[in-house]
């Protein structure tokens, strides 16, 4: 059995490519220096190379995280390019005047743009590397008074607003990879949806990777105004690569009253081959704040690639009546190790989350839920539920599951779920005894398995997690 | 039933095999032919479970010698998809759980991979649920079973209930019953029985794994085999059921056993 399930789970990764374009790229290394040109070469108001500087005071004084059930050698923060950006021939102004190599990337990527961006109702604001290259579909959420552009961009645009909001859900310290990335992101995206608007279409970013050796430290920053709504969508890929490339980005999400934002990723970035050479560190701070009264925030993510992922989606639940919810699918193969989870703070009266799941693991990769509920003193009536599902696939992989669970109210409730299961010989074989190959047995189970954080995605969203999940695990059987 | 022209479905001869190195089937040999209905008795342990497994493929369990044609087939050449899509079809003696994969979803895809290797109409959705509706008015089956995860929580009756539905939808050539009558009550046994009787025609073979005979009160056997360290040491009509019953397995096979295999 064990062939038959190895060659189920080793697919190839199809997104292994580097597009040829110049890049202008910063001397390797960290210091005062290189941030002053990031800032320089973007131009940006003074508050803003403070806000890096001080980040960057932080994390000198800082020490990489080691709780995590992940190991890998140190980072050579030194031998990282900080900045890189590919070399435009002459300012933007359409789709049309944007590098062929690089549309001929997005196309072999799937990436919904243009027209097809167009048909699919699709806004999308394409980070390649650190520079919002083009962004579409700007002009008709203008007209609602959505603000959707790159975040450099915003700095200059909305600088009131950008400044009002920027690490006041992830302050510059918050944590190593935090800081770094306060000191050194490069662009990412900002969203702003106004009072009572309820966005139009779903938002989305494909983020990629394309120069070795040069970290990528996106932003975004996402706020809604009371009585609005938005739906965000994620993905991400990128090229192989031997060497390990650091990807360290931080996303705030603010809900006023009544206002509700759901995030959801579908990540995919380089993995490492079979034998564990090569892949994405992905150190990931994302947080949202449901501040206002009836506010919901809710993180949807599939996680399939990376060599390491550490990354909890948390919500700040500090409104009355306010929502969080947490809803994953991580898939581990080969020597992939995954440390996600989430962090649900209950601080406000009748707040409510919900934490559903799913880790996969197959080859040789280790997987670890890591949550925390925290219900504090002032949140009375609080309710948690929180669901941790673990399967195993094949016997050399690991699951692991750390909840921590702190209640500091007597009238809040808390609940949490636990499984652990193993797609075994015995189920293939019920399948097989009723015509179905191994292939189709092993999609159906993870679809079955993952089946609650699924019906959470976007139509589009769901499909292509479907896909992934499919090239991920399965394979070249019969 | 017996009858004149049945075309043999099933011949095993000498078969051997073994688990983790340890040799459970010592030389079955055993002729099934088309209408007819076997009973393999035997104690606990004594390996009818593991033929049955054998002979729907479980890799766990290796072939070390002997044969087994299925249809004038070698059965080993095929692989454990391709016997079920030939007609090959065992009810587990404990049915495993698939959580999250909806019971519907399974039986149609199960029902719907048959059809087209038998050339013929697959279902949709819509009219699937019609037609398994029907199949388990016979076996009495609540509906709400097609939305629940295959035999996820199912009480261990409900789960063979489960496996005769599949039965019926399939409509094996061959269909192998493993102590299908174990946890069910009186009631659910007259069910199923009725349901697996009126499954079994001419042109298929039913084998009954069981160790009780009063399954063989409702479907009635051709032939009673006695399973003994992993070999059939005793066949008999329905007669030897009722034997069995009154005077246990200690004395089977014994006079066979003597002088050779000490
Ligand atoms: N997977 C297995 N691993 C080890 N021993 C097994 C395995 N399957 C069956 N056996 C052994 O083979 C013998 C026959 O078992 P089985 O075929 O289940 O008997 P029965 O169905 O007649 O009760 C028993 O001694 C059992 O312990
Ligand atoms: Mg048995």
């Amino acid at each position: 059995m064990s062939a038959v399930l190895q060659n189920l789970i080793n697919q190839p990764y199809k997104h292994g490519f580097v597009t040829e374009i110049e890049s202008d790229v910063a001397p390797k290394g960290l210091n005062e220096d290189i941030i002053r040109l990031i800032s320089t070469k973007k131009n940006e108001p003074a508050w803003l190379l403070d806000f890096r500087l001080k980040a960057y005071q932080q994390w000198l004084k800082m020490e990489e995280p080691k709780w995590p059930n992940v190991k890998y050698p140190r980072i050579d923060f030194q031998a990282i390019s900080y900045y890189a950006a590919p070399k435009p021939k002459k300012k933007l102004n359409s789709m049309d005047e944007v590098d062929p190599e690089l549309l001929r990337t997005f196309e072999k990527l799937g990436v919904p743009m243009h027209e097809r961006a167009a048909l699919a109702g699709v806004a999308v604001d394409v980070i390649f590397d650190s520079v919002s290259v083009a962004t579409t579909y700007k002009q008709k959420l203008a007209e609602v008074g959505i603000i959707f552009c790159s975040i450099s961009e915003a700095v200059h645009a909305y600088p009131e607003l950008v400044k009002q909001y920027l690490g006041t859900v992830v302050p510059v310290g918050d944590n190593y990879y935090a800081a770094l990335n306060s000191a050194v992101f490069t662009d990412g995206t900002f969203c702003f949806i106004p009072k009572g608007v309820k966005c139009p279409m779903d938002l989305s970013t494909y983020f990629r990777i394309n120069t070795e050796e040069s970290g990528q430290f996106e932003r975004t920053l996402i706020v809604a105004e009371e009585g609005s709504s938005v739906s965000y969508l994620e993905g991400c890929t990128a090229p192989r690569f031997d060497t390990n490339q650091l990807h360290a980005a931080v996303v705030e999400l603010i809900a006023l009253d009544n206002a509700d934002i759901k995030y959801s990723t579908v990540q995919n970035w380089y993995a490492g081959d079979e034998k564990g050479v090569g892949g994405i560190y992905n150190f990931v701070t994302k947080r949202g704040l449901a501040k206002g009264v009836n506010s919901r925030i809710s993180w949807t993510q599939v996680e399939t690639g990376s060599a390491i992922t550490w990354k909890y989606p948390s919500c700040i639940l500090q409104g009355e009546s306010s929502v969080g919810e947490f809803y994953s699918v991580a898939v581990t193969n080969n020597y992939q190790q995954a440390d996600t989870g989430t962090k649900m703070i209950h601080i406000g009266k009748n707040t409510r989350s919900t934490i559903v799941s799913k880790g996969i693991s197959a080859g040789h990769s280790n997987n670890s839920y890591r949550g925390l509920v925290r219900i504090a003193p002032t949140a009375s009536g609080a309710r948690n539920y929180s669901q941790c599902d673990s399967m195993l696939i094949g016997d050399q992989c690991g699951a692991h599951t750390f909840p921590y669970i702190q209640v500091r109210n007597q009238n809040a409730k808390v609940e949490h779920e636990a499984s652990t299961s193993k797609i075994g010989e015995d189920q293939l074989f019920y399948f097989a005894q009723r015509g179905i190959g191994s292939e189709e047995a092993v999609s159906m189970i993870i679809n079955g398995f993952c089946k609650d954080v699924f019906q959470q995605l976007p139509m589009e969203f769901a499909v292509e997690a479907t896909k992934l999940l499919g090239f991920k695990l399965e394979g070249s059987v019969g | 039933m017996i009858h004149q022209d049945s075309k043999t479905i099933l011949e095993v001869s000498g078969l051997r095999a073994a688990v983790d190195g340890v040799e459970i089937l010592k030389g079955v040999d055993l002729i099934v032919k088309s209408g007819e209905v076997h009973a393999i008795m035997g104690t606990n342990g004594s390996g009818k479970s593991t033929f049955a497994k054998v002979l729907a493929g479980h890799s766990a369990y290796q072939v070390t010698g002997g044969s087994v044609l299925f249809e004038g087939r070698n059965l080993f050449d095929l692989e454990p998809e391709e016997r079920a899509r030939a007609g090959v079809f065992l009810a587990f003696q404990y049915p495993i759980e698939i959580p999250g994969v909806s019971n519907s979803h399974f039986l149609r895809l199960a029902y719907n991979t048959l059809q087209s290797q038998r050339g013929k109409d697959e279902l949709d959705p819509l009219e699937f649920e019609d037609f398994v509706r029907e199949k388990m008015r016979l076996l009495e089956m609540n509906p709400n079973f097609l939305d629940r995860g295959v035999n996820e929580g199912f009480s261990g009756g409900e789960k063979k209930r489960n496996e005769i539905l599949q039965m019926a939808l399939l409509e094996p050539r061959l269909a192998i019953l493993d102590e299908t009558d174990s946890g069910l009550d009186i009631d659910a046994l007259r069910i199923v029985t009725n349901g697996v009787n009126k499954l079994a025609n001419k042109d298929n073979a039913i084998i009954l794994v069981t160790h009780y005979q009063r399954m063989l009160n409702y479907i009635e056997p051709d032939y009673v085999h006695v399973m003994r360290g992993g070999r059939i040491v005793k066949t008999g009509g329905k007669e030897l059921a009722l034997d069995l019953e009154t005077r246990g397995y200690d004395w089977v096979g014994v006079e066979r056993r003597a002088p050779a295999s000490a």
